[in-house]
């Protein structure tokens, strides 16, 4: 397998509701997939079992040719090699935003603290926080706060980052700095998996969109093709109401 | 093993063991009556009383918050006879654990008390109500359905203190399971084992039954700030 | 009514016993801080195997007296053939007194941290123990901070019960004194005082530590 990631059949179920039925898809170093879909769908669900966060029932993941879902694999080093971006930004509240990037090369990838403050200083400065490396969480914005979280799966240097609808929890002026960093990144070629609703997003920095619905995918193609041209009639549905909602561009 | 066996022979000692046991309730009973009165009074006055009933009743609270329970004990037992008065191991630990009971009491209540919407007085007094009348039929009722839970924590950690009687030669049950360690010294740990599981039992049938109680008392939107909702 | 009967000479004897009663706390403390963390790991975190004989430890020593369980430990203890000095005696029973009170706080604080700081430490790769010790504790350690600091003034109090297994703790040296001269009265008024002192000064140094650890967005839940 070359592919970078490759997800194989996953289901989820949550007591009688099935909310992953069968999901596969693969993912090549470099590229950008984004996940649309209506709420609920399962997206969050599927990206948490891409690092287990969340054990799926069934079903295989591997990365870099590394069977994921094994009993035997460690865990915690395939999670240190994926970045994960939370909906609710998760940082440590205890700790300053300097202190939140450096933990992790600090305690997993066995960093000195002195190598791993300064990465943590290139990192917060990548996403444009440089001046806040000494504020706590409570004092930042939710947009600055979704920075740092990007700055801490950056320190790790992963090789792919998972985004779990990085811009829901924030109010609509703090959404386009986020937007940003993440678009940056693509460019400079980081692989993102990425679960949003930023329709504009979506069409201008993806490579692939995939179309989830009811746990199922629908449908996934290149951005282009998908918005004009949809062969499944639900995408069609699905991306009218979405871009009344949202406007065009986004 | 050779304990169960002392255990068992512990337990011929069971009835006199309760008996006195019903003292420590007694106690129980005596100091809860004196806490709730002279708490609700405290309490009344560090919210209502000015400045300085206020102030009095706040180093009040602050002094036998602080003092710990034993010394107030010893205080009251052997103070009032270097002045000529004789005084009951019984009243002394009631009025010592008492008016220490009080102090904690005060500050549920007060904390109840606090926590009622101001609107309440207002619009009492707005029908014509004096204070007093005010504080009596629609403060108070309210207050106390509050404070139950936070009374219940008092309650709880009070039954247990009603052993600290001990030192002052009160005939409770853990001065009953020492003359029975006195006795038949190879008894004691089973002895005092027994006293635990019987104060386990007053702990859980006491929770048991305040907490039936909260039920009763219940009124939908009537909590503290910050209490869930959820029926536990 | 009796004379006022009080001399200065008592007052290095009761100082005496009052660094004994400072030691006294300050080591069941210690000690039922290590277990009450123990314990409250092993009720969030352990299997069932684990969880269970916690919750009966917690439930055994919140709900018997705390006399009890020192004369368990002085008396009771040598007829299972372990006999401890009054000093061990009082300092284990009040620790594991104090342990089960601290696992409470401890288990309260640890369920108020938010579940996305759990799932954000193991995406970074750490493991359960390494997510714990540097993401849940060290918050759960701060939102504990005002619970811990009342059980902290309660065992300063409560650690005068030790004057029962004749220790010479403050408590037990205004005994002493006391007893020699029929000066109740005078000598515990002086000790209420001796409290009150210890009392105040531990509560003003607890509220300094609050405010020194205090992180901006970190507070126990319900904090004004």
């Amino acid at each position: 397998m070359n592919a970078l990631l490759v997800v194989e059949d996953v289901h989820k179920r949550y007591g009688k509701e099935e909310v992953l039925k069968g999901v596969s898809f693969q993912l090549e170093k470099g590229e950008t997939k984004v996940i649309i879909g209506p709420s609920g769908t399962g997206k969050s669900t599927l990206l948490r079992c891409i690092n287990r966060l969340t054990e799926p029932d069934r079903g295989r993941v591997w990365l870099d040719g590394v069977e994921v879902t094994s009993p035997k694999t460690n865990i915690n080093s395939i999670r240190a090699q994926i970045g994960f971006v939370f909906q609710d930004f998760n940082l440590f509240t205890h700790l300053t935003a300097l202190e939140n990037v450096r933990l992790g090369p600090m305690r997993v990838l066995g960093m000195k603290k002195t190598d791993a403050t300064e990465l943590a200083r290139e990192e917060l400065a990548r996403v444009g926080l440089a001046d806040k490396a000494n504020a706590y969480p409570a004092e930042l914005s939710g947009g600055q706060q979704q920075r740092v979280s990007i700055a801490r799966a950056l320190a790790m240097n992963p090789k792919l980052i998972l985004f779990d609808e990085p811009t829901s929890a924030l109010d609509p002026e703090l959404i386009g700095e986020v937007l940003e960093v993440m678009i940056q990144l693509a460019k400079e070629g980081m692989t993102m998996v990425v679960v949003t609703h930023e329709m504009g997003f979506a069409r201008s920095v993806a490579d692939e969109i995939i179309f989830m619905e009811k746990g199922v995918i629908v449908e996934q193609g290149p951005p282009a093709q998908l918005f004009s041209s949809p062969k499944h009639p639900r995408t069609a549905e699905f991306l009218r109401k979405i871009t009344e909602l949202y406007g065009g561009e986004g | 093993m050779e304990f169960f066996r002392q255990l068992w022979e512990v337990g011929t000692y069971l009835p006199m063991l309760l008996r006195a046991s019903t003292v420590n309730l007694e106690l129980l009973g005596a100091l809860l009556v004196i806490g709730f009165l002279m708490g609700t009074l405290v309490a009344l006055l560090q919210v209502y009383g000015g400045r300085l009933l206020g102030t009095v009743a706040y180093v009040y609270e602050w002094v036998f918050r602080s003092v710990p329970a034993l010394v107030l004990l010893f205080l009251f037992y052997f103070g009032p006879s270097e002045f000529g008065w004789y005084i009951s191991p019984f009243l002394a630990a009631s009025l010592a654990l008492g008016l220490r009971s009080s102090a904690y009491q005060s500050q549920i209540f007060r904390g109840a008390i606090q926590a009622i919407p101001t609107g309440q007085m207002l619009a009492a007094r707005a029908l014509g109500m004096s204070r007093v009348r005010a504080i009596l039929h629609v403060i108070l009722p309210q207050a106390f359905r509050l404070a139950i839970p936070g009374w219940s924590n008092e309650f709880s950690s009070v039954v247990k203190d009603t052993t600290l009687a001990y030192v002052v030669s009160l005939n409770e049950i853990m001065r009953y399971a020492k003359i029975i360690m006195d006795r038949r010294y190879e008894l004691a740990m089973a002895s005092f084992i027994m006293v635990a599981l019987v104060f386990l039992f007053f702990t859980y049938s006491g929770n048991w039954l305040l907490g039936q109680m909260e039920r009763r008392f219940r009124i939908p939107g009537l909590q503290m700030p910050g209490a869930s909702s959820t029926v536990l | 009514m009796t004379a006022f009967y009080f001399e200065w000479s008592f007052l290095p004897k009761l100082a005496q016993g009052l660094v004994l009663t400072v030691e006294i706390t300050a080591a069941c403390i210690a000690f039922g801080f290590v277990l009450g963390v123990l314990l409250a790991l092993g009720r969030v975190y352990g299997r069932k195997l684990i969880s269970l004989p916690c919750s009966i430890y917690i439930h055994f020593f919140r709900g018997t007296p705390l006399l009890t369980q020192l004369f368990i430990v002085y008396f009771g203890l040598p007829n299972w053939g372990i006999h401890l000095s009054a000093f061990t005696s009082g300092i284990l029973a009040l620790g594991l007194n104090t342990a089960a009170y601290q696992a409470e706080y401890f288990r309260g604080a640890i369920q108020a941290v938010k579940g996305g700081q759990m799932l954000a430490a193991r995406s970074l790769g750490m493991s359960r123990i390494q997510a714990i010790r540097y993401v849940i504790l060290p918050q759960a350690f701060r939102i504990v901070i005002p619970s811990w600091s009342n059980e902290l003034i309660l065992m300063l109090k409560y650690s005068s019960i030790v004057f029962s297994i004749s220790l010479l703790d403050l408590m037990g040296m205004g005994k002493r004194i006391a007893a020699r001269h029929f000066n109740y009265f005078e000598v515990f008024i002086v000790v209420a005082l001796f409290y009150l002192v210890l009392v105040f000064v531990l509560s003003q140094s607890l509220r300094w530590l609050e405010r020194r650890v205090r992180v901006p967005g970190l507070g126990a839940p319900g904090l004004r």
